[in-house]
């Protein structure tokens, strides 16, 4: 396990998507839902990319998914894991896998979310071995 | 309407230079720009036409008209990272159908090198208001772990193993030896490959492309103009070019835009694989090779590393020969953007002007193909199709 934590770069937060980062303060997962379609998407927008409607809508996440891919970072001065988590909603999100050996992560492992201060900013939505 | 036959490529030019501590960004602009025209035979009063991309200094097109004398009536500032140039191609020869220019000018340049800029390690900043960047920038994406995540699905999904992805590499640096001008000219061994430092699994060091300042040109030219001159006729067939990104979070990385690119530009050349006998293929990482000659239909999904195995890609001696010129993997990768070097090497080869120990025999069509941004979040995929008239 890693003892150095890398400093996680604050994500610059605008209206559009400032409820996904109040809801991750709070420990929450959001997601964005399309009234119209039905559908669920991933980074949250006011319009839906699939049908045009701006009748998103935020709802709430399980938190729980599985690692569609990663890659740990090498040659860097703290290595750490990138990765895609396809949630149980069905969307696919861009994360770091944390809290676990970096050479134990591997694709379809189940993962839960925590979430990591950032460096001025909100906290963000990570993954760790469920 | 189609652009099969309406332009030509006229000139080309690949700046010798990798490292230019001495020269400014511009300079290197308008030095590829001088060096294609006069490769064409033209003069900068011909030009009509001018393509840049996101590489320019200052405002683009406006600065570097301004800094080279240009006097223009059409202007193309299409910014799809490394594959720009290859989409300029086919945006060239639209606008020479249409009229609007008689003679494009295309440039590249860039100083990653001088500036020590650690291109693919550390996360770049975001562009400002890029709507993915709060989800994506916080997590360290780099354009190395990108890729690496691409590699990592395609070996879970078809079982592609780093000893395939390794001979992209050591057909890469087979073709360098025999450039003068390239980076890196030692030839490598599949071991050489996996035993060199792990950068982002899993990727290692020579999965990677070289960091290289640098530029390049391409005169594309109305076919009376193409004809008055002296140089060998290579003729645009088709092209194509498509955005490939996250679909929304049905996030699939085993395949690119080329899927789309690909089929277009085909379509438009009306010509069939059968008939390429050279490639060039963006080669950012080993990855970006593998999984762009799938999607263009050069082998089915899952099976590119049987395809780019055992030499197959080298000159002389596999089935398709490639990146003749040693590619962004060992001969020159300028200002972090492959896409215009792949379009220079087509038509050396088209013109029967590579190198003597890599030229293909009779090569009257060939194809060049270019990926820009990446594979692991979006990219720009632009496929141009060629022909020795």
């Amino acid at each position: 396990m890693s003892t150095v934590e890398r400093k996680y770069p604050a994500p610059a937060v605008n209206p559009e998507i400032k409820p996904f980062f109040d809801a991750a303060a709070e420990g929450k997962l959001a997601l964005k839902k399309c009234a119209a379609c039905g559908q669920i998407h991933h980074y949250p927008r006011a319009i839906c990319p699939f049908c045009a409607s701006d009748r998103t809508e935020w709802i709430s996440s399980s938190g729980r998914g599985t690692i569609y891919s990663f890659s740990v970072m090498r040659r860097v001065p703290v290595p750490y894991a990138i990765a895609y988590v396809t949630l149980e909603e069905g969307v696919t999100m861009m994360t770091n896998i944390v809290d676990c050996s970096l050479d134990a992560i591997r694709i379809g492992q189940r993962v839960k979310v925590v979430f990591k201060p950032t460096d001025g900013g909100p906290p963000v939505p990570m993954f760790a071995p469920a | 309407m189609t652009i099969r036959g309406k332009a030509y490529i006229a000139g080309v030019y690949e700046h010798p230079t990798r490292k230019a501590d001495d020269k400014s960004l511009a300079q290197l602009h308008a030095e590829s720009a001088m060096g294609a025209l006069a490769d064409a035979g033209l003069t900068k009063e011909d030009v009509d036409g001018y393509f840049c991309a996101g590489d320019a200094p200052g405002l683009g097109a406006l600065s570097m008209a301004d800094y080279m004398g240009l006097k223009l009536r059409h202007m193309d500032t299409t910014e799809t990272g490394g594959s720009s140039y290859v989409i300029h191609v086919g945006h060239a020869a639209e606008a020479i159908a249409l009229g609007k220019c008689n003679v494009a000018l295309i440039t590249l340049a860039g100083r990653p090198r001088a500036e020590g800029i650690a291109t693919g390690t550390v996360p770049r900043a975001p562009v400002a208001a890029a709507p993915d960047a709060p989800f994506e920038y916080p997590y360290g994406p780099t354009v190395a772990n990108q890729y690496g995540m691409a590699a990592m699905r395609h070996m879970h999904q078809y079982g592609t193993t780093s000893a395939q992805l390794a001979w992209i590499k050591v057909a890469a640096s087979q073709h360098a030896q025999h450039n003068p001008n390239a980076l890196l000219r030692e030839v490598v061994t599949v071991e050489d490959v996996i035993n060199s430092p792990m950068i982002a699994d899993p990727l290692h060091r020579l999965d990677c492309c070289v960091i290289t300042d640098g530029g390049g040109a391409i005169v594309v030219a109305k076919p009376e103009i193409a004809r008055s001159l002296k140089r060998p006729l290579v003729k645009v067939l088709g092209a194509g070019e498509a955005p490939k990104h996250q679909m929304g979070g049905k996030i699939d990385l085993t395949y690119s835009g080329a899927v789309w690119s690909g089929p277009a530009a085909f379509a438009e050349a009306g010509v069939s694989h059968a008939d390429i006998k050279y490639v060039s293929i963006y080669d950012s990482f080993t990855i970006t090779v593998l999984i762009t000659l799938e999607d263009l239909g050069f082998a089915a999904k899952g099976q590119g590393g049987k395809l780019v195995a055992d030499g197959n890609l080298i000159s002389g001696v596999g089935k398709l020969p490639f990146n003749t010129d040693g590619g962004g993997l060992c001969n020159n990768h300028p200002a972090n953007r492959g896409g215009l070097t792949k379009v220079v090497e087509a038509v050396r080869q088209l013109r029967g002007e590579a190198h003597p120990k890599v030229q293909v025999k009779n090569c009257d069509i060939a194809l060049a193909h270019g990926t820009g941004g990446s594979l692991g979040t979006r990219h720009g995929s632009a496929t141009v199709i060629m022909g020795r008239e």
